[in-house]
């Protein structure tokens, strides 16, 4: 039998697309060149939850009529982490009211948080007058779950507030009391009440339910039955996000990935590694760390990448804002990890915006703002010659 | 892959089987009335301007579209898998009440039975062929494929994607309005302007955490409620020559949000507008054709909400169709195969971020290939592969989708 041309006319190309089609459809990127992604390891329904909780991170958008505001800084969790990466200036927040240890003294005028976004028909929260202040870019989101499981004692042997060992380095914890929905860390090491804090840009969030709850709360607007009260209105309002939406977003943040380092056995970066340990950033900015047993198998008693100590470090006046949290000084901030670094430009519009407010617009800006503590690394990374400066940035590019 | 292959084959070989499987007779006589194809026709003209089943039993003349697709999609290697969409099934059916009063009727299922609207209903009185008064449902004259988009006209399974999300086709919103077209020599002018229900504060209050004029649709109760408490305006002109091709431009304009509630004011009164120019031409005796539309949304949103919220967005698309080969195939007297591509692109947000003075992005372009195969004129088959590359609101690396589409449409 004679098969018609003008049969083949349509069958063919479609046949041709049908076999071609795997290969003309766009592949995922490679795992070490994105920032997103679970943790190897999952069980099945590990995996569902952190779907779950992925969706409502990165789609679940509120409005007026799902309780957004009425006083925002954003309007989804992934509005300010973009592909799971760090912030951009765009949804920098401001944190005010508060100058020492004592705590916040702007709490009746709005504090601690600013939302200065407003739904229509109503007024964004103005700064008050004489309100200390600091700018806060977003965090990358990667690996939290690995820095959640260090353990007190870990975080405390790497301290040393008082600069015992007289290196210059002092490094200490942010010691605050637990609001009463958090289950304290079996790992917990507390000293008269209070107990150590790890998130954050100064070290003020306990864990990432703690965290969540607050930046639903503060950032969009939303309350919990973990953070009740509207902090436009200052009213107790019914939760507007279910209890169980929250654990399935905080179990999403515990196991995304950790970032993938690149081209590690790269001579340059090897070259590089090599200067950041002797120019002293890896006293802060540790490289390893090790999580404690968990529950969840794919991160429990890891070691892992990390670069930093997630303690508080006094960095100078530079970077001396004015305004802190819990028991850090004002010129103190907690160590950022420097895992997946390099990736970072792809989450924050193809440039850098680094520290705690996004004023350094490239690593070397960075690192040039610190001081304090950090000033005689510093120093040792300015008499660095070319060479040995470019193989630190490649090397931490890497990350 | 081997079960893509397996569907895509079964698809196929029903499709071309399909028509040849012989109809039940009609226990009621009934005529097909084709469209006309006079060369003088608007856009404005595509609702009557369809096949139509009219008995001499029954004064209502009925017919529909239905569309379905197979669809393979993949974004950065991330796909949900193969599946089969039931796209529209849409019936109408018209009426001439008397003389010179005319009726019809648009009901479209959409997904199944996932949405169903009544995309037109609407009873026309002509005085004069300048001045004919249209109330009921009526479909926005904003752009042209929103006026004209019955999916066997097209050889492409998606809609535009600015005809979609820009202007939410199918728009149709309760109004009145007037409408009237004047012939001289080779061209024609069209010219229709309504008054109507249709905008809400969904437009920068969604899901889709964007401007959307889309949003709209979502007021269940739009056909009865007009929160803004002021009517929208739509008004198109359409110039067409014989020889060159047809030209519209249209406009839509209204106030978006409820600012008074109970005559108490409660919020600033805004506006929100949509400027279209649309064009279609053949050349080239009627075998090679260009249709276009061009959309431009103005919002005006509060300055105290979020930058993702875009006071200004734009978009186009531009379809070109050639037909290569067109003549007896099979048992079908007039079957044409086409090729053709849809280039398009969305900017969802023009702005620039106040903290960076840098560009905002949220948009997208696409590229659109397709094979046609239409056995008759109110039937086709269509094959589409779109490569179609997304950036986020702050312009971080593309996302990339591809898909591979096959299906047909077909009036009946």
């Amino acid at each position: 039998m004679r098969i018609p041309k003008w049969l083949l006319t349509f069958t063919l190309p479609a046949l041709v697309l049908v076999v071609a089609c795997e290969k003309m459809l766009p592949k995922a990127p490679a795992a070490d060149s994105i920032l997103d992604g679970p943790v190897g390891g999952l069980t099945n329904s590990e995996m569902s939850t952190f779907l779950h909780g992925d969706a409502l991170f990165n789609e679940q958008i509120f409005t007026v009529e799902t309780g957004l505001g009425p006083g925002f800084v954003a309007t989804s969790c992934g509005s300010c982490h973009a592909g799971d990466g760090k912030g951009h200036p765009f949804t920098t927040l401001t944190r005010f009211g508060q100058y020492d240890s004592n705590g916040n003294t702007f709490l009746h005028l709005g504090g601690p948080q600013l939302q200065n976004r407003a739904i229509p028909g109503f007024k964004p929260e103005q700064l008050p007058a004489g309100a200390p202040h600091s700018n806060f870019m977003p965090p990358a989101n990667t690996g939290l779950g690995f820095l959640e499981l260090v353990s007190d004692a870990d975080i405390l042997a790497m301290s040393d507030p008082n600069d015992a060992d007289g290196d210059g380095i002092s490094g200490a914890c942010n010691w605050k009391k637990i609001p009463g929905y958090l289950k304290v860390f079996d790992f917990a090491a507390p000293k008269n009440g209070y107990y150590i804090h790890r998130f954050g840009k100064k070290a003020a969030a306990y864990n990432l339910l703690h965290q969540t709850a607050n930046a639903y709360n503060q950032d969009i607007g939303i309350t919990s039955v973990f953070e009740p009260v509207d902090p436009y209105t200052g009213l107790q309002t019914d939760p507007e996000i279910s209890e169980s939406d929250i654990n399935a977003v905080v179990f999403y943040l515990q196991t995304l990935k950790a970032p993938i380092r690149r081209n590690s056995g790269d001579a340059m970066n090897v070259q590089g590694e090599k200067i950041f340990k002797q120019i002293g950033c890896e006293n802060c900015h540790r490289e390893t760390l090790k999580t404690t047993t968990s529950k969840t198998a794919a991160l429990s008693e890891k070691l892992f990448h990390p670069y930093t100590d997630l303690l508080l470090h006094d960095m100078g006046p530079a970077l001396d804002d004015g305004y802190t949290e819990g028991s850090a000084l004002t010129s103190e901030w907690r160590t950022p990890p420097l895992w997946g670094l390099g990736l970072s430009k792809n989450s924050q519009g193809g440039s850098y915006f680094l520290l705690h407010d996004g004023r350094a617009t490239s690593i070397e800006s960075a690192i040039e703002f610190h001081g304090g503590e950090a000033l005689k690394s510093k120093n040792n990374y300015l008499l660095l010659g070319d060479s040995d400066k470019k193989a630190l940035i490649q090397f931490l590019e890497s990350l | 892959m081997k079960k893509i292959f397996t569907y895509t084959f079964s698809i196929l070989l029903l499709s071309f089987c399909g028509p040849q499987l012989k109809a039940q007779n009609d226990s009621i006589k009934s005529n097909r009335i084709l469209p006309a194809d006079t060369g003088s026709k608007l856009n404005m003209d595509a609702i009557y301007n369809r096949p139509f089943l009219m008995s001499d039993k029954i004064p209502i003349a009925i017919g529909g579209y239905l569309e379905a697709n197979s669809n393979y999609e993949q974004t950065d290697g991330a796909s949900e898998g193969l599946t089969f969409q039931a796209r529209r099934l849409t019936i109408f059916m018209s009426s001439t009440i008397a003389e010179r009063i005319h009726f019809l009727s648009e009901i479209e299922f959409e997904d199944g039975t996932k949405e169903i609207n009544i995309e037109f209903a609407a009873m026309d009185i002509e005085f004069h062929p300048l001045l004919n008064l249209r109330g009921g449902i009526v479909m926005n004259p904003i752009g042209a494929f929103n006026q004209n988009h019955d999916g066997p006209k097209w050889d492409f399974i998606d809609r535009p994607i600015s005809a979609t999300t820009l202007i939410p086709s199918t728009w149709s919103n309760v109004g009145f309005g007037m409408f009237g077209k004047y012939y001289v020599n080779r061209w024609t002018l069209g010219y229709e302007a309504y008054f109507t229900n249709g905008l809400n504060s969904n437009i920068i209050s969604n899901s889709e955490n964007r401007t959307s004029f889309a949003a709209t649709k979502l007021n269940p109760n739009r056909f009865e409620d007009n929160p803004p408490g002021s009517p929208v305006f739509t008004g198109k002109i359409a110039i067409r020559n014989r020889k060159i091709g047809e030209m519209g431009i249209s406009y839509l304009t209204g106030v978006y949000n409820q600012w008074k509630v109970e005559s108490q004011v409660v919020d600033t009164r805004r506006n929100a507008s949509i400027f279209a120019i649309d064009f279609n031409t053949s050349l080239f005796k009627n075998k090679f054709h260009i249709t276009g539309e061009w959309v431009r949304c103005m919002v005006d949103v509060p300055e105290t909400y979020t930058q993702a919220y875009g006071k200004s967005q734009s978009g186009a698309y531009t379809d070109f169709i050639y037909t290569f080969l067109q003549r007896k195939i099979g048992v079908w007297k007039n079957a044409k195969f086409q090729i053709g591509t849809r280039l398009e692109y969305v900017d969802y947000n023009e702005g620039k971020f106040k903290e960076t003075g840098t560009k905002i992005y949220d948009q997208l372009w696409s590229i659109m290939p397709s094979l046609a195969f239409r056995p008759t004129g109110s039937t086709v088959l269509r094959l589409n592969y779109r490569y179609m590359e997304t950036r986020d609101l702050l312009g971080n690396p593309a996302a990339h989708t591809g898909a591979i589409q096959c299906g047909f449409s077909t009036y009946f």
